[in-house]
């Protein structure tokens, strides 16, 4: 018995099926997707982010950090209690090329980052080295993004302030390089907590300090805002 | 439909279809062995971080986020493919008692495959990653993989079509899908990330499909191909059932290709459903292989002992069966709420790639190569030790984060603990597995040692004596080299 070309057509029918289903459909339903109207502010969303986070994105994808970090709120009661406010829909991920949602949750997942009470100056600290301003961080710390160079007669205004152990010899300081700058723009920029017709904010709407205060590993939030 | 893999193959035939396998085949196993000692040694890195995340992170190159990619990578397409390759091409040749087609040009294309998995894997390194796991080789790398893919695809398909026996044996079915399946879902998803790019979550949608589809059924045909070829060939009894391995190629294939979305993904809520609803359909032909294999085996797995080759199957099968269980239940919503983003994860698709796939390949690897070389011989002693270091190296690798996978998503899931804790309760785990790690890497450190040895003798044997007698005769008498 030769079945070749029943058997070919088989395969072509079974791997074309799923092609339809899983590739070419959601491209119909989801390509031509644009923005939509918020619910409560009537507000457009999204909005494309700024360039500087646009290009924080970049090195964002470059360095790998989507094998540590997710950025998905499942409709789940654990991930809306840790995560978000509300689950995160197609509309969120709307102008981001490439789409950063993550396979896994080694660090916490940071599609409502930018909720949390994390300042400029704790970012650029926390990616030159975790551990200054989270103890025992298994994140890998970027000195590479920065720049540690002989000081001028003035201190550059853009120094970290870096805790002893971390700080470099005297004499010199650690200045981000505009990588570490456009990360952090990018970092600032995570936010998935629209009120949206698909996914709407639940009711009576949870306090934003539930999100900030769970999320936080604990001794980095005290540590800053004490 | 033949019923055994020609258990008592005609002699001439076979040996001229080894001869014209040698010189493409060597190339591609031989690099594929060192793709692999390559990947394990970034793998081993990767997971030295987690003892020390301060271990080679002062330049961007070895970062984290880009050595575990470069590892995969060169695990799958260093690895996996170019020897799943050579195994097609082997075994479409053997079956099909004819030389292998084209050599000449499974020999360029091996050689033109890893120059564009070296570019790729540069290109991780140097930041270029896509971002999109087994996807990563960035725009200027993955044509090369898939012009070489082209040709050595056309030697394959030629092999095939110039068969001598009438008869299909089921494995020519499993290789035909899997050759197949390749092309498309390859040149689709990369086309469409890279090339044309779709907007937002689509894009998110082609890469599970695709790392799906690579995964679970493309290296699933070219495992289950080489398994049903060889659990007969080395125990000397017939496949149980042809049937059951048809209908176990059918609804792997039509149920297998749905997999990849997981419950809760910010897609249309179809498409999570639609994927768990094919991973629990999987468990047929999951199923339907191990009941096949078992009744192939009775009585005969003692021959493990003796038989390395068939130890490396022997445990591909079993590594295939419990990935499979543990992909249909952690596909469950219910499940998957705790065990999704968690370590088990990882520690699942560990076990099918390294667990089922490599081991499978071993095992034909070192079935094939010493019949590849007149006269040549693997050390037995280093192939015991392989096999050993990537068992024990496997279960160390995979137990420990599958447990840390489940403690670390039982923490998550209880929203007062701190993520550091949730970080720190993992900890122990992850340092255990880097155990498996380093047991990987000293096996196929080993592998490529072996590979040497036999091309060491196999040149002392026939280039060495051959290399004197064209450079010494002239100045001495005749009768000095007898
Ligand atoms: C090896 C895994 C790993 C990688 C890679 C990684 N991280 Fe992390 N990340 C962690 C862990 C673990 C934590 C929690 C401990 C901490 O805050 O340091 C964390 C925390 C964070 C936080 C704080 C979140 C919060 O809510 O406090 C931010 C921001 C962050 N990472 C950004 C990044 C960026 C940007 C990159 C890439 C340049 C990156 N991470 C790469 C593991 C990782």
């Amino acid at each position: 018995m030769n079945r070749g070309p029943l058997i070919f057509l088989g395969l072509f029918f079974a791997l074309a099926s799923s092609w339809y289903g899983m590739v070419l459909e959601p491209q119909l339903e989801l390509g031509r997707l644009v923005e939509t109207n918020s619910v409560s502010a009537g507000e457009t969303y999204p909005v494309p982010r700024p360039g500087q986070a646009n290009q924080g994105l970049q090195v964002y994808r470059a360095n790998g950090c989507v094998e540590c970090h997710s950025q998905q709120v499942r409709p789940t009661p654990a991930d809306l209690e840790r995560w978000g406010k509300r689950r995160t829909v197609a509309e969120d991920y709307l102008y981001d090329r490439p789409v950063p949602l993550g396979a896994q949750r080694v660090g916490p997942d940071l599609a409502n980052l930018a909720l949390r009470p994390r300042t400029e100056a704790w970012h650029l600290a926390h990616l030159y080295a975790p551990r200054s301003v989270v103890p025992g961080s298994t994140m890998p710390p970027y000195p590479f993004l920065f720049e540690t160079r002989k000081r001028g007669a003035r201190p550059s205004p853009d120094a970290l302030q870096l805790p002893a152990g971390f700080a470099p010899p005297p004499g010199w300081e650690v200045v981000p390089k505009p990588e570490a700058n456009a990360l952090v723009a990018y970092l600032n920029s995570l936010k998935a907590d629209a009120a949206l017709f698909d996914a709407p904010l639940p009711l009576p709407p949870r306090a934003t300090n539930a999100v900030a205060g769970t999320n936080a590993p604990a001794s980095a939030t005290s540590r800053q805002h004490e | 439909m033949s019923a055994l893999p020609a258990p008592q193959p005609a002699l001439a035939a076979s040996a001229e279809s080894d001869a014209s396998c040698r010189v493409p085949l060597l190339v591609l196993f031989v690099s594929a062995a060192l793709w692999l000692a390559l990947g394990s040694v970034f793998s081993l890195i990767a997971s030295i971080k987690f003892h020390a995340p301060a271990f080679l992170a002062g330049n961007g190159w070895l970062t984290y986020g880009r050595v575990l990619p470069a590892g995969a990578n060169a695990l799958l397409y260093g690895f996996a493919l170019p020897a799943g390759l050579g195994v097609a091409l082997w075994l479409l040749a053997r079956l099909g008692r004819t030389p292998l087609a084209w050599p000449g040009l499974v020999v360029v294309a091996a050689l033109f495959w890893n120059f564009g998995v070296a570019t790729g894997l540069l290109g991780i390194l140097g930041g270029d990653t896509t971002g999109f796991a087994w996807l990563e080789m960035p725009r200027y790398a993955w044509p090369l993989l898939f012009t070489a893919y082209l040709g050595i695809g056309v030697s394959a398909l030629l092999t095939f079509y110039r068969r001598r026996v009438s008869g299909l044996y089921v494995s020519q079915w499993f290789l035909l899908a899997a050759l197949f399946w390749f092309p498309w879902v390859y040149s689709t998803a990369n086309v469409l990330l890279t090339c044309v790019p779709v907007r937002g979550v689509v894009q998110a949608a082609v890469a599970w499909w695709f790392a799906n589809n690579l995964g679970t059924v493309c290296l699933g045909f070219f495992g289950l191909a080489a398994i049903f070829y060889f659990l007969p060939k080395l125990t000397g009894r017939p496949l149980h059932s042809l049937y059951l391995a048809m209908f176990a190629f059918w609804t792997l294939a039509l149920f297998g290709s749905w997999m990849g979305v997981a419950p809760g993904s910010p897609l249309p809520a179809w498409m999570p459903a639609v994927s768990t609803a094919g991973a629990v359909l999987c468990l047929i032909p999951l199923l339907a292989v191990a009941v096949n294999c078992g009744h192939t085996l009775a009585g005969e797995t003692a021959r493990w002992k003796s038989d390395t080759s068939f130890a490396f199957i022997l445990f591909g099968v079993a590594a295939w069966t419990v990935a499979g269980v543990l992909g249909a239940v952690t596909a469950i919503p219910e499940v998957s709420a705790l065990t999704h983003f968690t370590w088990l994860e990882r520690a699942q698709s560990q076990l099918f790639v390294f667990g089922f796939f490599a081991m499978t390949m071993f095992g034909a690897v070192y079935h094939i190569v010493p019949r590849l070389v007149p006269g040549g011989a693997l050390c037995p002693k280093m192939m015991r030790l392989h096999f050993w270091c990537a068992a024990l190296g496997t279960i160390a690798l995979v137990l420990p984060l599958a447990v840390g996978g489940v403690v670390q998503g039982l923490a998550l899931n209880q929203p007062d603990t701190a993520f550091t804790d949730t970080m720190k309760l993992t900890l122990p785990y992850l340092r255990v597995s880097t155990l498996g790690d380093l047991l990987i890497a000293v096996g196929n450190v080993t592998l490529v040692v072996n590979f040497g040895y036999l091309l060491g003798n196999c040149c002392r044997a026939c280039c060495v004596p051959a290399w004197k007698a064209v450079t010494t005769r002239p100045p001495q008498p005749a009768g000095a080299t007898p």
